[in-house]
């Protein structure tokens, strides 16, 4: 049995490096057409067949960053009310509704966002752009439908649940002697939460952030039905514009009959891959370190995502 | 700040209800005897038809990738529990495991169009059974890790107990730790089976949608995330509010799935 299982655990290794080989492959075609200007250039025109993906690249690091910036305070904030400040009768079931957040397809999402979110908040956006008009590249510009505000505020919804159940899992480890001695030296909750728990969850948050993070990157569906599809690089936040995973959506199906789009498409989702595989590894190492710095409290506690931490905590979700 | 830190909760709340308020509001309409009984058309006037392909084809598609996820994926959590808890080449696997958890979906679905449909493996370009593999590496990581966890809470006792009175390791493995963390492993596997259900960019490329329904998994095949993706592209009002039908009756099956799993959780003292 155990040469069995071993034999399991290696073919699986072999099966994802087997994989990785055979996407190198077929990227290899549009890589050395096109060199780093792939990566660089910002001219993606599928008429004249030169794919310079910068506006891609850009398009997926802008609204995955609006995604952090929107989605990461709210779900540290609700970790931390769900964890210090809630009722305990509140607690469980409060918990179970954002969970659930993450339970929703992202197909669904993009249909909301499609039909509901996209044309209530334009008159918003469109106020928001002429009062700030002064602020470069937030306002200015007319906004239009589809654009990065919209995905980005998509993925936010996304990504906290994930955020906000790994900083739960996180703050709990908070050793309560930590907060005792922080009240009992007179702190305010809040300066306890501040001086007490913050600083020893640190690391863990940002790592949970990270993971978040990488889950925006390679958030496909939602955000082709939101992003507006624009192989541009927007000027501002109300505009259009791409992203690596929501070209391969797009443009897949016309692709397939010409070898250099389809080749650019895999190189799209290379590029992809090494991106969300960098920062999942750098989101280990805090998660792993605010552990460990902590004397380790066992694979159970943090080092993964909380369904797998504790199955019946999360919803549908596994980040 | 108590404030503060309330309304934040309440805002992170807010996207639930208005997607499900928007769900009831826009799909229940949708749904009808024959959009359960009749399979989409693609006809561009009248009836457009309903999600009986759609249905049935995530019911076939989710469920050979259960057939293959759940399997693997708790045999490679015994390894990790049972054999290679603090080895080397145990961490590496649990590493590699986190990893893969973070590769984004459309990835996986890229990994096998390249190694199977391009290659027409057994006989056909698109095919359900590709997508059902697909869906598989994405659950198999959310299988292991929840099932290592599980595993981990097996008491030693009654390990070293079963191996004390003579059992041989692979027995105490089926005969003891499996039997006692069995809840678990359950919740842990419905939580990845409703993950896979609401995949949609794994099956763009290798199932790629149908109208017909089939039973051949070595066909092209519909899904529900599938068919409202296409839904939403439309430009008929139908046709969309079968994508709020569609969507609406996606969500229900997750959440359903969910709720199951929370069941079970429940009933096992273990967890």
């Amino acid at each position: 049995m155990q040469v069995g299982l071993t034999a399991l655990a290696v073919a699986i290794l072999a099966l994802l490096a087997y994989f990785f080989i055979r996407l190198i492959g077929q990227s290899e075609k549009a890589f050395s057409q096109f060199g780093l200007s792939f990566i660089f250039g910002n001219d993606w025109d599928v008429a004249r067949n030169i794919y310079h993906g910068a506006a891609l690249l850009v398009g997926t690091l802008i609204t995955s960053a609006i995604a952090l910036l929107i989605g990461v305070p709210i779900a540290i904030a609700t970790a931390l009310y769900l964890t210090e400040l809630c009722p305990r009768r509140a607690r469980a079931p409060l918990g179970i509704l954002v969970d659930l957040l993450a339970a929703v397809p992202s197909v669904v999402y993009g249909l909301w966002g499609v039909f509901v979110l996209i044309p209530k908040l334009l008159p918003a956006e469109k106020w928001f752009a002429s009062t700030f008009s002064f602020i470069p590249w937030i306002g200015g510009g007319t906004p239009v439908g589809p654009n990065y505000f919209i995905a980005g505020l998509i993925l936010a919804i996304m990504i906290l649940p994930i955020v906000s159940a790994i900083s739960r899992e996180v703050i709990a480890t908070v050793p309560p002697e930590n907060k005792e001695a922080a009240l009992a030296l007179g702190a305010t909750r809040w300066e306890m939460i501040r001086m007490a728990v913050l600083p020893y969850a640190r690391p863990g948050i940002t790592g949970g952030a990270m993971l978040g993070l990488g889950r925006a990157l390679g958030e496909t569906i939602a955000v082709v039905l939101v992003i507006g599809n624009a192989p541009v690089i927007g000027h501002h936040l109300f505009s259009q514009g791409y992203s690596l995973a929501a070209v391969i959506a797009n443009e897949f199906g016309e692709a397939a009959n010409t070898p250099i789009h389809s080749s650019a498409l895999f190189a799209a989702g290379l590029v992809l891959f090494v991106l969300t595989l960098i920062v999942n590894i750098i989101a280990r190492w805090f998660v792993a370190r605010g552990n460990r710095k902590h004397g380790g409290t066992g694979t159970a506690a943090a080092t993964e995502a909380p369904a797998a931490a504790a199955p019946a905590a999360a919803a549908g979700e596994a980040a | 700040m108590r404030g503060l830190l309330l309304v934040g909760t309440l805002i992170a709340l807010i996207p639930l209800l208005l997607v499900i308020y928007y769900l009831l509001h826009k799909g229940l309409g949708a749904l009808s005897g024959s959009f359960f009984s009749s399979d989409p058309n693609g006809n561009f006037f009248g009836d457009p038809g309903g999600t009986r392909s759609a249905i049935f084809g995530t019911l076939e598609i989710v469920g050979l990738a259960t057939l293959i996820s759940v399997p693997i994926g708790i045999g490679v959590a015994l390894y990790l529990t049972e054999y290679g808890r603090d080895s080397r080449f145990g961490n590496a696997i649990r590493y590699f495991v986190d990893v893969m958890t973070g590769v984004p979906s459309i990835v996986f679905g890229l990994f096998i169009y390249i190694s199977l449909v391009l290659g027409h493996v057994g006989g056909s370009g698109f095919a359900g059974w590709k997508g059902s593999i697909a869906l598989a590496l994405l659950m198999l990581p959310i299988v292991t890790r929840s099932a290592e966890v599980v595993l981990l809470l097996v008491p030693d006792s009654l390990r070293e107990a079963a191996l004390a009175l003579g059992a041989p390791r692979w027995r105490v493995v089926m005969r003891v730790v499996l039997p006692t963390a069995t809840p678990g492993l359950v919740t842990g596997s419905l939580l990845a089976v409703a993950r896979g259900m609401g995949e949609t960019a794994p099956l763009l490329f290798t199932t790629a949608g149908a109208f017909a329904l089939t039973g051949s998994l070595n066909a092209q095949m519909n899904a529900l995330p599938l068919q409202i993706y296409n839904d939403i592209l439309s430009p008929r009002s139908v046709v969309i509010q079968r994508a709020w039908g569609a969507a609406l009756t996606l969500v229900a099956l997750v959440l359903i799935l969910n709720l199951i799993a929370r069941l079970v959780s429940r009933r096992s003292r273990m967890a």
